[in-house]
């Protein structure tokens, strides 16, 4: 076994007084301190904004910048008639680790068309971000891209998004009303689940 | 005699209001400077009428808190004394700001007001002795709260505050040789004399500058914050107020508090002049180039007042910078400071100033 040699700091004359360490200890918090309370009262006047003068996000208020190839929470992406892109080709539920996606394909009223989903869910609470959904899919109709990082819910109903929600972002449970014109099957339209979740044994 | 008595209650209303009030205070500067050091904003998230004043009533709802918080006494403890111990700690705490003058006579009429609670011809004796029986506060409470920790933080702030007492009572010793005087009051006033051709203010601090550094160091010592909370370390290592909880909890970070700003009240007494201001007498300012300008009474005693304030508010803002520069000492590194450094250093200070002494003669 070899034999290291541990060299211990050697404090000098000056280390040893303290003092001297001291006061360059001093002079680090010091220029922060008066750094900082500058800029806190030239950002009350509008001025040098462009400094920041702490780290801080206040975060329910400020967002904190994220990259835009951050994975936040899904959206279904719309042609321009405002039904969705996707074509129900069970891609994405296909090559989902961790079975979050649920599709039921219908048909689609436009003969140029093949399949549309009248179900599309995924439950948030088994979501592993991934992203494997948006890179598998052919239409581009799925996207993780809008930003929104707050997913918390009271339960894990709650985590279950509907079409209706991953058409538009800003939806939030409960759902009170529905606004999609295209055929599809919802809670509030037929009043009850049907497809993968309802029926699956622990539901 | 009525008169006289209603003078003593209002000064000590006015000391305490203003004592206490700084202690809640510092709560805030406490977050807001630490927040400032470190690139934080530190706490504002306490509104009243939506108004957030910056997080100023962050201390009025930790009072709240405090006040409503329960109170548990555990079951093995000695309850007297775990109740009395942080009304110890406070008592002693606050009775120390008896002594300390906070401005020069006021005179109004016939009367003749000394801005100080009690005049003690041994003022510095005086406070000495209730920081010192301070300690008890602290060591009843690690002793009544039947926890080998908090026991143990208990006799760490014993030993650390004794030792350090030792070099707060030497490097005073050195001011006291040089103004001749116990009396705080007197202290101050022997300070409002210049030297070096009348340019300079005859302070503490340049007197016996050495005797400052160990007071300071001893100082904060003494008020068990950073560097030297080995008896509370908040995070790691846990301190005599284990057991303790809501207000009484409380009274004990008052307490540091409380002591914080003695301390900076005696720095400023001892070595910054008190309630001095440079060049300014009792009859009004008298500068070294020869212009003078009248001042009434009030006034004088009010810009006295003012300028003890201010020392004041320096030193806390000080010693919080202090507090949130440094780390904390080793245990045996902070004996040995306080031994082989200080003291020493310390009883050195006191020869070399009587041998000044003997030569120059005493300062007055």
């Amino acid at each position: 076994m070899a034999i290291k040699t541990v060299h211990r700091p050697v404090l000098t004359f000056w280390e040893k007084l303290y003092l001297p360490q001291v006061l360059s200890g001093l002079r680090i918090t010091f220029r922060h301190f008066f750094r900082n309370l500058f800029l806190h009262i030239a950002h009350q006047f509008g001025r040098l904004k462009h400094l920041r003068a702490a780290e801080t996000y206040q975060y329910p208020e400020e967002l904190r910048p994220i990259m835009s190839r951050y994975r936040s929470r899904h959206r279904l992406t719309l042609r321009d008639d405002g039904s969705p892109r996707c074509v129900g080709c069970m891609l994405c539920e296909t090559v989902c680790p961790a079975l979050c996606i649920t599709i039921v394909a219908g048909e689609h009223p436009d003969p140029n068309v093949e399949k549309a989903p009248i179900r599309f869910d995924i439950d948030l609470g088994v979501c592993v971000y991934c992203g494997y959904c948006v890179e598998v899919c052919p239409e581009d109709a799925i996207r993780m891209d809008t930003g929104i990082l707050d997913l918390a819910a009271y339960s894990r109903e709650a985590m279950r998004l509907d079409i209706h929600e991953l058409m538009d972002p800003e939806l939030r449970k409960p759902l009170t009303d529905c606004n999609l014109d295209f055929p599809h099957e919802c809670q509030i339209h037929e009043g009850e689940l049907r497809g993968a979740w309802a029926s699956s044994p622990e539901a | 005699m009525l008169i006289e008595l209603s003078i003593k209650v209002a000064l000590a209303g006015i000391v305490l209001f203003g004592v206490l009030n700084l202690a809640g205070f510092h709560t805030w500067v406490e977050r807001k400077q630490s927040a400032l050091i470190q690139d934080r904003i530190g706490a504002n998230r306490a509104p009243i009428f939506g108004f957030r004043a910056l997080g100023l009533f962050h201390s009025i709802a930790d009072a709240i808190k405090l006040f409503t918080k329960e109170d548990i006494i555990p079951a093995r403890v000695d309850r007297t004394l775990h109740t009395l111990a942080p009304f110890f700690s406070v008592f002693f705490a606050l009775v120390a700001f008896a002594a300390i003058p906070f401005g020069d006579r006021l005179i109004i009429g016939e009367r003749v007001i000394d801005l100080q609670v009690a005049q003690i011809d041994v003022a510095l004796l005086y406070v000495f002795a209730m920081l010192s029986l301070g300690v008890y506060g602290v060591i009843l409470a690690g002793f009544a709260s039947r926890n080998n920790y908090a026991i143990m933080g208990g006799l760490r702030a014993t030993a650390q505050m004794i030792s350090y007492e030792i070099a707060l009572g030497m490097a005073v010793v050195g001011v006291v040789m040089v103004y001749g005087t116990m009396d705080l009051a007197e202290l101050v006033r022997a300070q409002g004399r210049t030297f070096a051709g009348g340019w300079l203010p005859l302070w503490g601090i340049f007197t016996q500058p050495i005797a400052f550094l160990i007071f300071l160091i001893a100082a904060l010592a003494e008020t068990k914050r950073i560097p030297f909370d080995l008896p509370e370390g908040e995070s790691e290592i846990i301190g005599y107020f284990v057991e303790y909880s809501g207000m009484k909890f409380g009274m004990f970070f008052l307490t540091d508090f409380l002591e914080t700003i003695l301390v900076a009240a005696l720095a400023t007494t001892l070595f910054f002049g008190g309630w001095q201001i440079p060049y300014l007498t009792p009859e009004g300012f008298v500068f070294p180039w020869g212009a003078e300008l009248a001042v009434s009474n009030l006034v004088y005693v009010m810009l006295g007042v003012t300028s003890f304030s201010v020392k004041i508010l320096l030193f806390c803002f000080l010693f919080m910078q202090l507090r949130w520069t440094l780390p904390r000492f080793r245990y045996d590194q902070l004996m040995a400071l306080g031994w082989k450094g200080l003291f020493p250093i310390a009883l050195a200070n006191v020869v070399v100033t009587a041998v000044v002494l003997l030569f120059v003669g005493e300062a007055n």
